[in-house]
């Protein structure tokens, strides 16, 4: 079916950028958090990664402004919330911390996952039990 | 492998791209946080493409390793349990923030949403003082 692999190419895509950007070694990430300098020297190199991303898929949306519906798809599914809550807030903070003490944020921990190396396997499955955590046990309904 | 800043911008670009197609061609945020839940917790309709996604992210590494050396390196010096906890604070954060560096830093920054905005600011600083603490608790 074209819209799988649709997907298979952009998450191909995706998890190579992640992997050429450095995003993947949690060193750089931990560095380039490392704005005080503390310990060892700033890196804001991986800054380049979202400066890069940005760049181009800025313009995707001006070009959607143009296109009713997306080329395989009926619609688009794009979030619409404008609300700043609480929600966010905390969510925001907790991944943070989170980040900034494992080096990694889920993209690059799943594309590692094909090192073979114990953090990467750690992580993820950690991160999935995070989640289902928030789903079952900590969801307001 | 020591990414440059041309990797960084070179590989911020492809996911640029990447997140370009999956919005005007699927219609869809890049969000790996939420693409991946979509897997752990599927809904009938809505889970082989997410699937695919994921294991495309897997290919990609699998590809970047052909011509990159070593760039999966850790050297953090992170602890099992650190690490653990981080994957544990990364799943329930994201889940309750609603995304991630892709889905809110790239994606929603590039539509100028004010949720995203707001979210990224605050997950980067948050990600700045955890790794402040890390190192005076580490380091003295």
């Amino acid at each position: 079916m074209k819209q799988g692999l649709v997907a298979l190419i952009v998450g191909t895509l995706f998890g190579l950028g992640l992997t050429v950007s450095g995003m993947t070694q949690p060193q750089k990430v931990i560095s380039f958090l490392n704005v005080f300098g503390h310990g060892g020297q700033w890196d804001p190199t991986l800054a380049f990664v979202m400066i890069g991303a940005i760049s181009v898929h800025f313009f995707a949306y001006r070009v959607k402004k143009h296109k009713t519906s997306p080329f395989f798809g009926d619609k688009y599914y794009l979030p619409d919330r404008k609300d700043i809550d609480k929600k966010l807030i905390v969510g925001a903070v907790i991944f943070g911390v989170g980040w900034g003490l494992g080096g990694y944020c889920p993209g690059p921990a799943i594309t590692s996952l094909v090192s073979l190396k114990l953090e990467p396997f750690l992580f993820v499955t950690a991160m999935t039990m995070g989640m289902l955590i928030q789903e079952y046990v900590f969801k307001q309904k | 492998m020591e990414a440059s800043w041309i990797n960084a911008l070179i590989g911020g670009g492809m996911i640029g791209l990447a997140a370009t197609i999956h919005l005007l061609v699927s219609g869809r945020v890049a969000g790996v946080s939420s693409i991946y839940f979509g897997v752990i917790k599927p809904k009938a309709g809505d889970f082989l493409w997410r699937l695919k996604f994921v294991v495309g992210l897997i290919l990609g590494g699998l590809l970047g390793s052909l011509f990159l050396s070593d760039p999966f390196v850790n050297v953090s010096g992170r602890s099992v349990l650190a690490v653990i906890a981080a994957g544990v604070l990364v799943g329930f954060g994201t889940k309750l923030g609603s995304g991630c560096t892709s889905g809110h830093g790239v994606c929603g920054i590039s539509r100028m949403s004010p949720r995203s905005i707001v979210a990224t600011l605050v997950f980067m600083l948050a990600g700045i003082l955890a790794v402040r603490l890390i190192s005076f608790v580490v380091g003295g």
